[in-house]
């Protein structure tokens, strides 16, 4: 419900929202988020803490809106942002370099922990060399992938100096983002319509497998994998189109719903109850794709910790989880689509999503949270 | 004519250095220059259409200075709206163009009283985050330590609180346009809002002990009189009746008369005569106590009843209390005529005494001589932003009250304004994109300012490339579609980034440009012997018919996978195509021909007879069309190779002749 959405506006275009991860046992709800914040001439990486939700201040004011912990500076556009763990937020910048943040929770502050300049760059024609933007960062403690306009792709170690692996012109393309596949293998997708899966144990500086869109090349700008069934893979166009591919057959999606009218810059399957994806759009709205069939099996999400499992012991798991996203026409059969901001003009950037809560940042220099998803 | 005011750039001092300007949409640029005096005067130099025709504010905002003496020349940026780069104002732009665009998608079908009702609510939410805003600069204001920042955010925070008083004001006279008697109450509400001077002193008389013994307990009272808060004026005089017994009946009369004053109410179940007919009864009665004497014996008593009579001095003599000219006014409305008619306030205008009035005086005082222009006017003088103007205007301008006003410059007071501001916007770095949609509202000049601004909007990224690039889409701004691709296009190439900048270009449909990329490929195959970017070139689509040379790079990359794939004579059919159907520029066709070489060398005939005849045509016209200097500068590589060519040629034909006439035997 929208009433359950607190709004802050914070004087600086957000590009990136990502909730801190919660810890494996960890029963309440996540209550920390950060942002990072581009096309300013400062910006900022930012850490939040959600309001205190239903408590009224002393004069009967809400004390919803999320309250700003601690910042820092960041030098150029935050592109992506992604926490290392608990502690640490790795962050992809317009000018190339990658930085992983330090937040310290005793005395709500943020240093720069480790920094790999220019890791993505270009090398121009008078082989000076300069940063190119990158684009996406994908981690796996220790790992941390970064990809960029250069069509290049980094594997580092949160514990070293150097890269573990770089994969040089890996794409000819701009690469626009990055997951994990498996713990070996990654995604990437491109600006012309390709979804590329690389092994990052084999020594080919080439990708294991090429899937594309047909026809007019609709650059890719998001991707993201089932979190339980690795072959399913959600990705975002351009056009913002919605692509659901299964990796295991073909080389084409195999569903292309229709959904934003411009850009499709973040596509999220629920953690913990993949039966929900979140898209959100240059066109500034923010959708709920919920294909889970039966509104009174709905899952409780009271034990949300982490990307627990628990629920998946539900009988419905087997047809609607597997056939849901894969059936052929699913908007005919049990797709539910809700469009969150219904008044909204600028570009929502970015989303995240854990447990019950979302939140989301746009062009209008506002961040929302919303701690009710599935009331 | 209003003399247009003037300010001056500090550090600027054209008597001692010649200056030039150089005029942005939304700055002036000042430079010093050693150039020689050539004219009277330099330049009173035209921005865009109408522009620097309405007075605005221009702040100078010095960047560069050069400190290094009197030799070095100095630059200076102007800036016309400062105020744009105001941290916490972005706030304010950000909530009121959600707000401004809310008011143009709003249906003007709503008929009378509910748009009426839906433009008081969009006048409430605009002043809502001008409080908002003043909120958090308070807030800054307090918490910093900085005492230059202080000032300037309390500052900032007087002319938000001005801005709000002059927008409840617009929106109580203009807006709302509320019937006399509702009106003197929304005064009333709009004094005691904003007059807060006296604030201090009612809470502490009022939380004091006893507040009747209270030094200043008889101002309170007045204070309540003259702000028509007549209960807690009674609450309180209850208090020190209790006190004098003596003069119980003395307050009590004074207490009736002051419950008995006819009030307008809201609900507007009375008709003007009626309440007139009650005042006129209530103030004989007054007059009556006053006349025989009933609070001779307490000269505050008296005087309260003198104010209940309108009594001019007696409300004069409060000017303290009162602290503004326009709660006087609002006071004598109350206590003088309080049906009054909208259309009568500039009657009972009456001037503060102040000898003269600052900005915001006559601001007001245009409001309520209901000199709607003349409040946008005398605003866009005073603030240093064009935010206020500019909403204001609109939503006047959605309540139909500006319609009869054309200016003779540009499109209309509203446009004007809007594009100022938005031209403001787009000289920010960051809020250029809410920008965008107030050009989308101006229908005369709007697409043109957008045009011109969103081309000079930095590309740092290609994600924010992307962004410009969608906007202008949505508008079919075609020129500036081509230019933005051809500079993300550009950049690539300078990079090295062919696939990148290829793709660009086919974004555009810009095949002049396809073709020079397509080149820089072949150029590279020519020298490396290998195709660059093979997943951009073997998934190139339909979008190889964009360029002649794109169509060839494609199709002479499918001849080589074929021959990869030992597609033998699928891929000698496709390379003569590409020669005798002129696809191939000339000057590749030599390399063309040395492919075919090792295809001619093959154990088995893949060239037909036909074929190998088309092969050598290529050859010899290839030979032929170069001139008789170009074959003396052919160096002996070139030569050899035509040689090579020729003796394969033949051996070919010589098997196929041989292959075809057996075959046909047989």
């Amino acid at each position: 419900a929208m009433e359950d959405v607190c709004a802050r506006f914070v004087s600086q275009k957000i590009s990136k929202t990502r909730w801190r991860p919660l810890p494996a046992a960890a029963l309440q709800p996540p209550d920390l988020f950060a942002t990072g914040s581009w096309d300013n001439e400062d910006n900022r990486i930012s850490i939040w803490s959600v309001g205190d939700l239903g408590n009224v201040g002393l004069n009967g004011e809400y004390q919803g809106e999320p309250q700003l912990l601690c910042d820092i500076r960041h030098n150029g556009d935050v592109m992506d942002m992604q926490f290392l763990d608990q502690e640490r937020i790795v962050v992809a910048s317009s000018t190339g370099t990658v930085t992983v943040f330090r937040h310290h929770q005793n005395n709500q502050t943020l240093s720069a922990n480790q920094r790999w300049e220019k890791a993505h760059y270009h090398v121009d024609q008078d082989a000076s060399c300069g940063g190119a933007a990158c684009t996406g960062v994908i981690c796996n403690n220790p790992e941390i992938v970064t990809v960029g306009e250069d069509g290049r792709i980094n594997l580092f170690r949160a514990d070293q100096k150097d890269a573990v692996r770089t994969i040089d012109n890996a794409d000819s393309s701009t690469l626009h983002a990055v997951t994990f596949l498996r713990t070996t293998e990654i995604l990437t997708v491109n600006s012309i319509g390709q979804l590329k899966i690389w092994d990052l144990r084999q020594q080919r500086n080439e990708p294991s497998q090429i899937f594309s869109l047909t026809g007019d090349r609709v650059p890719l700008h998001c991707v993201d994998r089932h979190p339980n069934q690795q072959h399913i893979v959600a990705t975002g166009g351009q056009d913002g189109m919605l692509s659901i591919w299964d990796i295991r057959q073909g080389t084409m999606p195999v569903s292309l719903l229709n959904a934003h009218e411009a850009e499709m810059w973040e596509v999220h399957f629920h953690p913990s109850n993949p039966d929900h994806l979140f898209t959100c759009s240059e066109d500034g709205s923010l959708w709920h794709w919920d294909t889970s069939t039966d509104v009174s099996e709905k899952p409780s999400f009271f034990h949300q910790g982490g990307r627990s499992t628990t629920y998946f012991s539900h009988n419905t798991i087997n047809q609607s989880v597997v056939s849901a996203w894969l059936s052929n026409d699913p908007t005919k059969d049990r797709m539910e689509i809700t469009n969150l901001i219904p008044n909204q003009t600028l570009s929502v950037n970015s989303l995240d999503i854990l447990g019950p809560c979302l939140v989301y940042g746009t062009d209008a220099e506002a961040i929302y949270v919303n701690r009710q998803l599935f009331a | 004519q209003a003399a247009v005011p003037s300010q001056v750039v500090p550090g600027a001092d054209p008597s001692a250095r010649q200056l030039c300007f150089a005029w942005g949409p939304a700055e002036v640029l000042v430079c010093e220059t050693l150039f020689g005096r050539r004219g009277e005067s330099p330049s009173r130099g035209e921005g865009g259409p109408g522009r620097a025709l309405l007075p605005g504010t221009l702040t100078a905002y010095v960047a560069g200075t050069g400190e290094g003496g009197s030799s070095s020349s100095r630059l200076f940026v102007v800036r016309k709206d400062q105020d744009i780069y105001i941290q916490t104002l972005r706030k304010l732009f950000n909530e009121s163009h959600g707000i401004f665009i809310g008011l143009q998608r709003s249906e003007e079908e709503l008929a009378g009283k509910s748009r009426k009702a839906q433009l008081v609510q969009v006048s409430k939410n605009y002043r809502s985050v001008i409080r908002a805003c003043m909120e958090d600069m308070h807030q800054a204001a307090i918490l910093t330590r900085d005492p230059a920042l202080h000032s300037q955010y309390s500052t900032q925070v007087s002319i938000l609180s001005a801005m709000e008083l002059i927008w409840n004001l617009c929106e109580i006279l203009f807006v709302e346009a509320a019937a006399a008697g509702p009106l003197l109450l929304r005064l009333l509400d709009w004094v005691r809002l904003h007059v807060c001077d006296v604030d201090n002193m009612v809470h502490e008389v009022l939380s004091s002990e006893n507040p009747s013994k209270h030094e200043l307990f008889w101002n309170v009272v007045d204070v309540f009189v003259l702000q028509g808060r007549m209960d807690e004026a009674r609450h309180l005089l209850s208090k020190e009746a209790s006190a004098n017994p003596t003069s119980v009946n003395m307050y009590k009369i004074l207490d009736d008369l002051m419950k008995k004053m006819p009030v307008p109410s809201l609900g507007n179940t009375q008709t003007l005569t009626e309440i007139e007919l009650k005042w006129q009864h209530w103030h004989e009665e007054c007059q009556r106590y006053l006349q025989d004497g009933t609070f001779a014996s307490n000269s505050h008593m008296e005087s309260i009843c003198k104010i209940l009579l309108g009594d001019e001095d007696a409300i004069l003599e409060k000017k303290d209390l009162m602290t503004t000219w326009y709660h006087f006014l609002v006071t004598r409305l109350l206590y003088s005529h309080p049906t009054v008619k909208p259309m009568e306030l500039r009657m009972d205008l009456f001037l503060g005494g102040e000898s003269s009035p600052e900005p915001l005086d006559t601001i007001l005082m245009a409001a309520f001589e209901f000199e709607m222009h003349q409040v946008i006017k005398e605003c866009s003088i005073a603030l240093s932003n064009w935010w206020f103007v500019a909403h204001l205007t609109d939503l006047l301008d959605h309540c139909k009250l500006l319609q009869s006003h054309n200016l003779y410059f540009g499109s209309n007071m509203r446009e004007f304004l809007l594009l100022e501001y938005a031209s403001g916007l787009f000289s920010h770095h960051s809020l250029w994109q809410l920008g965008v949609d107030y050009f989308d509202h101006c229908p005369e000049y709007g697409r043109v300012y957008l045009e011109l601004h969103i081309e000079r909007i930095p590309l740092n990224t290609e994600q924010k490339a992307l962004k410009v690039l969608r906007i202008c889409e949505q508008r079919q701004m075609h020129e500036q579609v081509r230019s933005i691709c051809k500079i993300m296009a550009m950049k690539a190439l300078r990079n090295n980034r062919l696939g990148s900048a290829l793709s660009w270009s086919i974004r555009a449909k810009d095949a002049a440009f396809a073709t020079l990329i397509s080149d820089r490929f072949l150029k590279d195959y020519c020298e490396s012997g290998c195709f660059s970017d093979l997943d951009l070139i073997d998934n190139l689509g339909p979008s190889m018919l964009l360029s002649d040379r794109l169509t060839f790079l494609g199709k002479y990359r499918e001849f080589h996978r074929l021959y990869g794939e030992k597609r033998f004579s699928e891929a000698a059919k496709l390379l003569l195509m590409l020669m005798t159907a002129h696809i191939a520029p000339c000057s590749f066709w030599m390399t063309l021909l040395t492919d075919a070489l090792p295809l001619l060398e093959q154990k088995e005939v893949i060239f037909s007879a036909e074929q190998t005849y088309e092969l050598m045509r290529c050859l010899e016209d290839l030979t032929a069309g170069k001139s008789d200097k170009q074959k003396f500068q052919d160096d002996d590589v070139e030569t050899m190779k035509v040689e090579m060519l020729r003796l394969a040629l033949a051996r070919n034909l010589a098997r196929v002749i041989v292959k075809e006439g057996t075959l046909e035997g047989s």
